[in-house]
């Protein structure tokens, strides 16, 4: 292997080279190189070529129904006949607008937390877990200050997505600060009992433990408590990703020198002083990178929820593509699922390589 | 009465100020909660089984089964037991895992040098790969393949055919089954004893090369010690070996070897989903090697497959082996997704096991613990493969 690239090997970057000295280095290298580019290139744009003539070319982008599509190109009538389900589930067509209100405080709280440099962080961090969940619950689900009741059944799409997501990573990482601590505890007893956790949990898969949420907790609790399904897998995505969230803060949490474990005990902080403002703000500045991969798994991971009969956004997109009336446009749906989700991932972890580097500038010597 | 009350106040402060005594009153406390709690949910579920009329325990294990499965390994009919089924299900994720395993274990390994290769294009399409479908929910790529994919190949009938032996249709891959006839067990044993000398021969090729520097045999006498005896052996059984041609009977094949599209689906999505994780492995193990040791293998003349193959993987590996086990594992954990299709996993088992039955704690328990054992059997392995392929201390 012939180091990362040739570009460095020439001493210059690509933009430095003529085009086509460029492309001898980089493309052209060897007769090995110049079959395997050729080949390559045959292939992807073979690939690009059907796809594009298939999403665009080809494709029907207005009508009302299955018949208005007639090329064999992509149907897109039905995204947008289906795009009021998809983003808002079941949510009565006349109250959107607490869902788009609810959207709109998480942006802003959102956008106020992430933003590089932004002022009182920690106001929003409080906020985030505290006021906002409230709120929300209070917009989505209603039966206070003359909102009506929309039942969580009926919530779906898009929007219950980002509610499971949300709520998935902040209980996560709540819970997940927790048994971290606990793992790294001095008291055996403490320590042993979340080790114990964070191990069983991580050997099984989640589907399990969702089931386990939708069929078992129901046992679990007292005759006559029942809890909304939605509640429920809430409930089964935290106690599932707190373990792995623990993972990636413990590695955090061992990456804090010692010495600053002992200069926060020698200047009289208590054990939960110390944590909170010595040790885990850099405790979770380490860990940034696996708790961003945690967060991206969950948002993923969020689609088995269909396997419990909730409607999340690929379960609502399947259960269209599986409407007679719409039969065979699964490749338009899952498109359309997989933008979503890819968009949604790959932005989070190109700003968590972005904070890797701007964090890390700081510890350079 | 007051002097006794503020002594004893004072007593319980000290003790409080006391590290030890107060380390073991937390974890008095933190296990006494836990404990508690066990004991609340373990005295509702009773309460909850007792009012729903449930019995518990294992019993219902024995009972007939009355579902089928669309493929299986071992024989399995409505008649059979739960236990069998959930034998049924425990093949088919071992499978299912192991031949995902391996299939992204070599897409990895390809696409992660390739996202170092010095073809510009090359390193491009590997890392669209890599980025494209890592971010994207395994479960979509489990659909997209068994819906839009297999789900729109044609009827049997109308199957795509090689050769009228091999048929591909909606409804799986059919392929002719091989099918031993008397002493076909001769060869497989006379091959097996090959392999052994070939391997005697290796070791003692190398050992020459060693103490006399370059040895001068032809290169075919490996290959023919494991082929010749064989294939002498093959013959005078006279090729025991018969096959089972798959053929259209109404609508269906009947005879020969089915693959279900439910297995390829998720094998195909569970490879290239995982796949992508693997090639970042490999990637981040190739460049934690240094940069010298390519040089220096440049510098003593070794050609590129050469310095890969001897000089940047064997240390790239101990790198990548701890993740890489935790990739291993969330596949044989994802193969819990093909439950989502139907194919006929542990999970899927068991969902249909609890909902007949309605012993949703001892079935989860059970499959639950499965999972946990088989994660257990391969962390163990790998840790194995990594004593095997660590720096031997001197």
């Amino acid at each position: 292997m012939a180091g990362p690239t040739r570009d460095n090997e020439a001493g210059m970057g690509p933009l430095m080279l003529k085009p086509f000295a460029w492309a001898r280095l980089n493309l052209f290298g060897s007769m090995a190189d110049a079959a395997l580019t050729l080949v390559a290139a045959y292939v992807m744009f073979g690939l690009i070529a059907a796809a594009f003539q298939w999403a665009i070319l080809d494709a029907t982008w207005s009508g009302e129904s299955r018949t208005d599509c007639v090329s064999d190109g992509a149907c897109w009538v039905f995204i947008k006949v289906r795009l009021n389900q998809f983003l808002y589930g079941f949510y009565s067509t006349h109250e959107y607008w607490r869902v788009n209100l609810a959207a709109l405080l998480v942006t802003i709280t959102g956008g106020w937390l992430l933003w590089p440099g932004s002022p009182h962080r920690a106001i929003a961090a409080i906020f985030a877990i505290t006021g906002l969940p409230l709120m929300a619950y209070w917009l989505l689900h209603g039966g206070v200050f003359g909102l009506s009741v929309v039942e969580s059944a009926k919530w779906g799409g898009v929007f219950l997505t980002v509610v499971v997501a949300l709520s998935g990573i902040v209980l996560a990482i709540v819970f997940g600060v927790l048994l971290a601590l606990g793992r790294r505890s001095e008291l055996p007893a403490v320590r042993w009992l979340s080790t114990s956790y964070i191990e069983l949990i991580r050997a099984v898969p989640l589907i399990t433990i969702l089931f386990m949420a939708s069929v078992m907790l129901p046992l679990f609790l007292p005759e006559g408590i029942s809890l909304a399904k939605v509640l429920r897998a809430m409930i089964g995505m935290a106690l599932f990703w707190a373990a792995y969230m623990a993972e990636a803060i413990r590695g955090g949490l061992q990456a804090v020198p010692r010495g600053q474990y002992e200069a926060a005990k020698s200047i009289g902080l208590s054990y939960w002083k110390s944590m909170g403002f010595v040790i885990l703000p850099q405790a979770l500045k380490a860990a940034l990178p696996g708790i961003m991969n945690t967060i991206i798994s969950l948002v993923k991971d969020t689609t088995l929820l269909l396997l419990i009969g909730i409607f999340e956004l690929l379960g609502i997109v399947q259960a269209a593509a599986a409407d007679p009336q719409w039969l065979g446009n699964y490749v338009e749906g899952y498109v359309f699922v997989a933008a979503i989700f890819f968009l949604f991932c790959f932005s989070m972890s190109l700003y968590s390589r972005r904070l890797e580097r701007r964090l890390g500038s700081h510890h350079q010597v | 009465m007051a002097l006794a009350n503020v002594s004893a106040t004072a007593r319980l402060a000290a003790s409080w100020r006391d590290p030890a005594k107060r380390a073991f009153a937390l974890q008095v406390l933190a296990v006494a909660l836990v404990a508690a709690f066990i004991l609340w949910v373990a005295g509702n579920v009773l309460d909850n089984l007792a009012r729903l009329n449930i019995a518990s325990g294992f019993g219902f294990f024995d009972e007939r089964a009355g579902f089928g499965v669309p493929t299986s390994l071992i024989q399995f009919t409505p008649e059979s037991s739960y236990l069998r089924a959930l034998s049924v299900g425990v093949l088919n994720t071992l499978l299912i895992s192991t031949m995902g395993i391996v299939a992204a274990t070599v897409l990895g390994f390809i696409m992660g040098i390739a996202r170092l290769s010095s073809n510009w294009l090359i390193r491009a399409l590997a890392t669209a790969y890599v980025e494209g479908l890592r971010n994207i929910p395994l479960l979509l790529q489990i659909f997209f393949w068994y819906f839009a994919v297999l789900g729109a190949l044609p009827q049997p009938r109308q199957a795509l055919s090689i050769s009228d032996s091999v048929f591909l249709s909606n409804r799986g891959l059919v392929l002719p089954l091989p099918i031993p006839q008397d002493y076909f067990w001769l060869t497989a044993v006379v091959l097996l004893l090959s392999l052994v000398g070939w391997f005697f021969y290796r070791n003692w090729l190398a050992r020459q090369r060693r103490l006399k520097g370059r040895v001068a045999h032809p290169r075919w006498i490996g290959p023919a010690i494991i082929v010749l005896p064989t294939l002498a052996c093959w013959l005078l059984t006279g090729g025991p070996l018969t096959w089972s041609m798959p053929h259209l009977q109404g609508f269906r094949f009947v005879d020969g070897l089915t693959i279900v599209p439910e297995l390829v689906a998720v094998w195909f999505a569970l490879s290239i989903y995982t796949g992508a994780f693997i090639a970042e492995v490999v990637r981040g193990g190739i460049l934690a090697v240094d940069r010298g040791q390519t040089d220096a293998a440049r510098a003593i003349g070794l050609t590129r497959g050469q310095r890969l193959r001897l000089v940047v993987v064997p240390q790239a590996l101990r790198v990548i082996t701890p993740p890489l086990t935790n990739q291993y594992l969330n596949l044989t954990k994802n193969s819990s997704l093909g439950a989502a299709v139907g194919y006929p996993e542990l999970m899927n088992v068991s969902g249909t096991i609890l909902n007949q039955t309605g012993q949703a704690v001892e079935v989860l328990a059970v499959t639950m613990a499965i999972y946990g054992s088989i994660c257990l059997a391969i962390a163990t392995l790998m840790n194995k493969f990594n004593t095997f392929v660590g720096i031997e201390e001197r």
